[in-house]
């Protein structure tokens, strides 16, 4: 929508392994949760944030630095919760 | 990291017919190993390790796409192939649709960049509806390859 403010964090990747299909996995289905557009940039390249085939573009290694962008009702809290999950470097003990 | 780089030509199914993840899986698995790209006696061991994998959330994406993988000591480099089930699998998918185009891969433990890179690329041909269309046609192993050739060479309209 214009004009709606676009909410942005940055964050690098810890993982090992990379931005894997099971953490990516995480990120869809918590961001699907909330009422708002997730995006993940990687330089000038973003990926929706609710696909699995778009965020698998994004070929994040250990060390890749990501910005995370959303608008929406619930984008912010989307953001933390998203950023939460980057924090604890997605072990959740809910799911692989 | 090109398709062509990764996918094992001779272990292309384009005509999988099977009822259950677990079958279609293992006719992938087998088809590497017919083609001598793993070692039958290694085969168990990854179907096993794929389907461990699929426990935690099956890799089936959406689109009507999967991609099985697991790492595996047995290979020293990263190898896969392609199946095309013309009939759909129930891969209990993220959207709930059978699946009707598999990648499964076999990578290395310790080539976790490899593995990434050929996610990247696999799922930057499978956003292009050409792709998807094309390979759901294919009707030879032949077509495939070709197919991928012309991914390859970005010769594939958007």
């Amino acid at each position: 929508m214009e004009g709606e403010p676009v909410h942005v964090r940055e964050v690098t990747v810890n993982l090992e392994a990379g931005l894997h299909m099971t953490p990516l996995s995480q990120i869809v289905q918590l961001v699907q949760k909330y009422n708002c557009k997730m995006h993940i940039h990687k330089g000038a390249h973003a990926a929706d944030a609710t696909s699995m085939l778009d965020l698998m573009t994004l070929g994040a290694e250990r060390g890749t630095r990501l910005s995370i962008t959303a608008t929406g009702d619930q984008a912010e809290p989307a953001l933390d919760a998203v950023m939460r999950l980057f924090e604890a470097n997605f072990e959740t003990g809910l799911s692989h | 990291m090109k398709l062509t780089e990764f996918v094992v030509a001779d272990a292309i199914i384009p005509d999988l017919k099977a009822d259950t993840k677990e079958g279609a899986i293992r006719a992938m698995v087998a088809s590497l190993a017919a083609a001598g790209t793993i070692k039958a006696e290694d085969q168990e061991g990854i179907v096993a390790a794929i389907m461990k994998r699929e426990d935690l959330g099956s890799t089936g994406i959406g689109k009507g796409v999967a991609v099985p993988h697991t790492k595996h000591a047995s290979v020293d480099r990263l190898v896969s192939t392609i199946a095309i089930a013309k009939d759909g699998v129930d891969f209990a998918s993220l959207d709930g649709e059978d699946v009707h185009i598999l990648f499964l891969l076999v990578s290395p433990p310790d080539r976790p960049g490899d593995h990434l890179r050929a996610l990247e690329n696999i799922s930057k041909h499978l956003r292009n509806d050409n792709f998807c269309n094309f390979l759901k046609q294919a009707s030879s192993a032949k077509a495939v390859v070709d197919l991928l050739h012309e991914a390859d060479n970005n010769q594939l309209n958007h």
